[in-house]
């Protein structure tokens, strides 16, 4: 019947898919068991001592940088997309290198946004370690992201409609923004998701740009950390490892939270271009 | 605008290095039907989209030759391509109203002549949908989206859609090829009443179709139009012996 080599090969898929689902659970129920038991409610108390460990503020802070960065990055990313779709040329130079660089961007370590962050905002701008200094390095982070799924959610959008737009005389601006963009709007917000989840888990840009203060920010230029900085700070120091186990839980649930809304908008996506 | 035919004098296209239209010349008459016939890839598109300058879009197309449109050169330097494409209603083979609701899809085209007053705007929609006898199948339902109707509605809608600019000309390309018989006999039927208003140009692959709705036909073979005459002339009495091989199923 089946070669041995195919066997073996089936064997090894098979392995491997498994491998990976395990890992994922264990990873996942690790940190329940270990995270659920010291889910206290001091750990919600609004302010936040080195007694009870609050997250509160950083869950707070972890909602500003998310907004900030998304009001900064979004419409940048969208406009950019649109010029890269629909105005430039096919295959100009432009198009292809400004594809090639956010290629790059996207797979640039964080840390190093963070080096970059730090010199360009921090101290080249002199924002501090702050929100804002934080925010602009996440926004740098993520347009290659927001630019990228975009970018594909542009180009799905059928010809017809685009052709529908001319034939009745409307501009290109008009067609762009009222038939093209609406219809796109699925696949941004699943892009806009995807970049939300890369948000809520950065810490290593992070901490370079917006410190680690674990306050609620009352201006731009104070600093704060997000809940992921703010685990990563507890498993820090060695006498925190519990607190540190249940914000875990937290971020877990988030970061599920944000996977699920993705998934349920793409296939929605699936669904309506059918 | 004050003659509403089309008058096209050597015309050639280019797209890049391939002649698609050869030295096309042709009167269309206002108030007609007009068909296009021929094999596929003969360019019967290309040829239909030239009147509203859609082949704009095209990079590498290049159009020479003298096309007049409503008595306008439509090629000419100062030519208001948005006005054109207002007086020149396209509707396309493939149903495509916009993702939108039915009534935003006919209201489409006079916001996008400036016309905001609701109550007008009510009047050209309600107008271009019972033009289109899709009126009384949607009046109930102007504000759900276009995209809920069967793919004949989808096409009057799409009709109604291009006759709420108030165009003079409307271009039909393969308006019937995606529909069923019973929607293809009605688009067919809507046809043969819009002809009082309109000058249509219509491209079929449906032979039986362009002889119950085209009062002249063009038979079109590699970019060249063969023979343009009377609909009758062409299908009963052709002059050229490969119209009559086209015609007769002998090859396309
Ligand atoms: N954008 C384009 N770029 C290059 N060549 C094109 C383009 N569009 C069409 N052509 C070519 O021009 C010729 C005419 O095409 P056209 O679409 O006008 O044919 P048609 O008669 O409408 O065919 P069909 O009946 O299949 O719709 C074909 O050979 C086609 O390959
Ligand atoms: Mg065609």
């Amino acid at each position: 019947m089946r070669k041995p080599i195919d066997i073996f090969l089936f064997c090894l898929t098979w392995g491997f898919a498994a491998l990976t689902l395990i890992s994922l659970l264990f990873i996942i129920i690790h940190v329940l068991i270990n995270g659920i038991p010291h889910l206290t409610p001091t750990l919600f108390e609004r302010r936040f001592t080195t007694d009870n460990v609050s997250m509160f503020p950083a869950i707070i802070s972890t909602i500003f940088f998310v907004l900030l960065t998304l009001l900064m990055a979004v419409p940048l990313g969208i406009f950019a997309s649109i010029y890269l779709v629909e105005y430039v040329k096919k295959g100009s130079k432009i198009v292809t290198l400004i594809r090639s660089a956010t290629e790059m961007l996207a797979g640039i370590p964080s840390v190093v946004y963070g080096l970059f962050g730090m010199l360009m905002f921090v101290e080249f701008f002199g924002f501090g370690w702050s929100l804002i200094s934080g925010s602009l390095t996440l926004t740098v982070m993520i347009l290659p992201v927001v630019i990228r799924t975009t970018e594909e959610a542009l180009k799905s959008v059928q010809g017809g409609y685009r052709e529908g737009g001319f034939a009745l005389g409307a501009g290109k601006l008009r067609v762009v923004f009222r038939i093209v963009l609406p219809s796109a709007i699925p696949g941004i917000l699943a892009g806009v998701i995807l970049a939300i989840g890369r948000i809520v888990g950065e810490t290593a840009a992070l901490i370079f740009t917006a410190g680690t203060i674990p306050q609620v920010p009352q201006e731009l230029t104070q600093s704060a950390r997000t809940l992921a900085v703010h685990m990563w700070a507890l498993s820090a120091e060695a006498h925190h490892t519990n607190e540190a186990y249940a914000t875990a839980v937290i971020l877990l649930l988030i970061v599920l939270g944000i996977n699920t809304a993705s998934a349920v908008i793409a296939r929605l996506i699936t669904a309506k271009t059918k | 605008m004050d003659s509403y035919g089309i008058s096209v004098k050597g015309c050639d296209l280019h797209y890049g290095d391939f002649h698609a239209l050869k030295n096309i010349s042709m009167e269309i008459k206002e108030h007609r039907v007009t068909a296009f016939i021929g094999p596929s890839g003969c360019g019967k598109s290309t040829f239909i989209r030239i009147f509203n300058r859609m082949n704009d879009l095209i990079e590498n197309c290049r159009v020479t030759g003298d096309i007049i449109v409503g008595g306008e050169d439509i090629y000419a330097k100062n030519t208001d391509v948005t006005l054109l494409r207002k007086n020149v209603g396209m509707v396309f083979q493939k149903p495509n109203p916009f993702p939108m609701t039915i009534y935003e899809n006919v209201a489409f085209a006079p916001r996008t002549y400036g016309i905001k007053k609701k109550n007008e705007l009510d009047d050209i929609v309600e107008g271009s949908l019972r033009k289109a006898g899709l009126w009384g199948e949607v009046h109930d339902r102007l504000k759900k989206s276009a995209l809920g109707l069967s793919g004949g509605q989808q096409q009057r809608l799409c009709i109604a859609r291009a006759l709420a600019a108030e165009p003079k000309i409307l271009l039909m390309d393969e308006p019937t090829s995606a529909l069923d018989p019973i929607s293809t006999g009605t688009i067919e039927d809507l046809v043969n009443e819009l002809k009082q208003q309109y000058t249509i140009v219509i491209v079929t692959h449906n032979m039986q179709q362009a002889t119950r709705i085209a009062d002249e036909t063009a038979f079109f073979l590699m970019g060249e139009v063969v023979e343009f005459d009377d609909t009758n002339k062409i299908f009963t009495n052709p002059t050229d012996k490969r119209t009559e091989n086209y015609i007769t199923g002998r090859f396309g």
